[in-house]
């Protein structure tokens, strides 16, 4: 069976749960070998768990001498990587980097690729939730080596217990893959509350707090739940920009969304509108989210929500 | 100083965007626009040219159909110096694979750049691919993805919002730049650009002006196949409840409770 190569997303060596899932994806493909860029410590220490999720390779990039540049070095390793080991696919994780890595190398060994898919079926077949969630698209990588990002959440994290065997891999980088240099990197606080992207509730404000979320974050509190936000609240300075949901920011798809305060315009949907449950709480019961909901409330988001709150916390006893 | 932006027409994201009877994406039945995300792009390249000390030229450069020219019209009208248009029937249902090699020709053509500018992703297709891959085509550095552009003489340094840190990113023109809509409210083109716009140099090539083989693009050439496209069943409203003497708040907590969310 070809070697299936996943590269592997994690901070200081600490493996990011959606590399799990593509293990899990990769196994449709082939057999998972996992890419980890970083040093041979961080990378054996990872390789345990990597190991137990599926990867029976883990090839060690050592990024001593790369880590400083954006992209472009990764690009030529894993082209490198690819010629040495004739994959039958290679998966990355969606985000800035993954998707860029894969751009470049999808020039350089001259494979299709295909982004932000949401499922991979067995013999390469892709899910796609294209124009703001409206349409499902399945596509195929007809040439060379399909090259696929994948959007966090969309598989199981399965584990079966495979060997994760160490290799050293030493890639030979261009001078001219090191001339976009990261001059300064702040890693991002934690919030304490489950990441986005990974949590089975989100709860999201929009214009309509005012400012003021603690009434979105109370209920998220309560309920376990990532908070989440509109571009309106992040463009006016009440939450970071990572709290963004919708086409330009993070696409959530979890098993409950709450819209609290937001309108329901199109570029936010796109980030949500594949949610299983979506529930809103909207003063204008015209506004378009209903449109969207399983349940809605026609109400001040400054009283339902802490009053839901209290009602949950109730339950819980 | 030579800036190329990128700019892309797109099917208008509030009309009812679709698919033609191919699976490719229908760019005429739909009415288009310059897409929202490359304005960012146009408005940041302006912001260079008018800090500038020398001399700049902004050319908005675009792939489509004919009618695709509205997208660097309002990008002349914005400010843009001159406009290129590269239409080809042969181009139609290219991947970025081929979109890349066009544009990347097209910038050629255009003159050596010391920017080419991008939008953080197209607002129909969604890769956010295309300026790495132009990067890669054009063997230069990319600084992408930037929420913030400060540039000095021939240095750019941009901040980037990543997924798990904020990071500063340093790079020598000529370079590839990509924006997001972070970067700040894009202007709209006054009564006066839209005169002067009327009489900027507006070129139209076609791929052989380009030295691209038409077997090179399009749906024939591309890496890549839709296998079937599928509207999703539209949600089925559900029930909403009118918050009347704080009775929202218990129907919302039942209804999790029905759904064991609680
Ligand atoms: C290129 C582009 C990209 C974009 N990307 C994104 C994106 O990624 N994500 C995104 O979200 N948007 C995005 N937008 C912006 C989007 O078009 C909307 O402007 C935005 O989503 C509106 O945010 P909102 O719903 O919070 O605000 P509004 O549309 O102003 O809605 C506020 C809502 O709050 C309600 N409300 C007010 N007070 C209360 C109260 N006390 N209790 C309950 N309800 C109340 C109002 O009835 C109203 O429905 C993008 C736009 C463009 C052009
Ligand atoms: N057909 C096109 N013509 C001109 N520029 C384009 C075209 N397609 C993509 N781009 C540029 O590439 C960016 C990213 O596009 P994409 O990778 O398709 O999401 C856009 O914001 C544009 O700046």
């Amino acid at each position: 069976m070809s070697e299936v190569l996943v590269v592997v997303d994690h901070v200081d060596g600490a493996v990011r749960k959606p590399t799990y899932e593509l293990l899990t994806l990769a196994r449709k493909l082939g057999e998972p070998s996992a890419v980890f860029f970083g040093s041979s410590e961080q990378g054996s220490a990872a390789a345990e768990a990597l190991g137990k999720h599926g990867a029976e390779k883990v090839y060690v990039v050592d990024d001593t001498e790369i880590k400083g540049y954006l992209v472009a070095p990764k690009a030529e390793a894993l082209q490198q990587l690819v010629e040495k080991t004739s994959p039958a696919g290679v998966l990355f994780v969606s985000g800035f980097e993954g998707k860029e890595v894969a751009a470049r190398l999808a020039i350089k060994i001259g494979a299709g690729i295909i982004t932000d898919a949401v499922d991979v079926e067995d013999g390469g077949v892709t899910t796609q939730s294209v124009f703001a969630g409206n349409f499902t698209v399945r596509s195929k990588v007809t040439q060379g080596v399909p090259l696929i990002t994948v959007k966090p959440n969309s598989a199981q994290v399965e584990e079966v217990g495979a060997a994760g065997t160490v290799e050293e891999f030493a890639a030979t980088i261009s001078d001219s893959a090191k001339k976009a240099q990261i001059v300064a990197s702040q890693p991002r606080k934690s919030s304490g509350r489950p990441e986005l992207q990974e949590a089975a509730i989100v709860v999201a404000g929009g214009r309509g707090t005012g400012g003021d979320f603690t009434a979105v974050e109370g209920l998220a509190d309560s309920l376990g739940a990532a908070v989440g936000a509109s571009r309106a609240a992040v463009d006016s300075g009440w939450v970071p920009h990572s709290y963004q949901i919708g086409q330009t920011g993070k696409t959530v798809s979890p098993q409950l969304y709450v819209a609290a305060g937001i309108s329901g315009a199109i570029q936010h949907r796109a980030g949500m509108q594949t949610s299983k449950t979506i529930v809103a709480v909207n003063k204008d019961e015209e506004a378009p989210i209903f449109e969207l909901v399983d349940f809605g409330v026609v109400g001040d988001l400054q009283s339902v929500l802490p009053a839901a709150k209290d009602a949950v916390d109730k339950r819980k006893g | 100083m030579n800036i190329v932006v990128c700019v892309k027409y797109v099917p208008d994201a509030t009309a009812d965007r679709r698919f033609e009877s191919d699976n490719t994406v229908d760019r005429v039945g739909v009415d288009g626009l310059l897409s929202e995300l490359d304005e960012y792009a146009v408005e940041q390249a302006l912001q260079i040219k008018e800090k500038a000390d020398g001399d700049v030229t902004v050319t908005a450069l675009c792939i489509g159909p004919e009618k695709a020219v509205d997208a660097v019209r309002k990008a002349l009208q914005m400010g843009a110096d001159q406009g290129v248009l590269v239409t080809d029937e042969a181009i139609a249902g290219s991947d970025y694979l081929a979109t890349s090699l066009v544009l990347a020709k097209a910038v050629e053509k255009v003159g050596v750049p010391d920017l080419v500018m991008c939008g953080m992703s197209s607002t129909d297709g969604a890769g956010a691919v295309l300026p790495a891959m132009l990067a890669e085509r054009l063997d230069l550095p990319q600084v992408t993805l930037a929420s913030v552009v400060e540039t000095q003489g021939d240095q750019v340094r941009v901040k980037r919002d990543g997924d798990t840190a904020t990071e500063v990113i340093g790079g020598t023109m000529p370079l590839v730049l990509s924006v997001t809509d972070q970067t700040g409210e894009a202007r709209y083109p006054s009564f006066k650009g839209i005169m002067a716009a009327k009489k900027k140099p507006l070129e139209t090539y076609s791929l052989a002006d380009l030295g691209v083989d038409a077997g090179q693009v399009g749906i024939g050439a591309a890496y890549s196949a839709v296998e079937d496209t599928a509207e999703r069943p539209p949600r089925s409203a559900g029930e909403v409840v009118k918050d009347e003497d704080g009775s929202g708040a218990g129907a919302l907590t039942d209804f999790l409770v029905s759904k064991k969310f609680i």
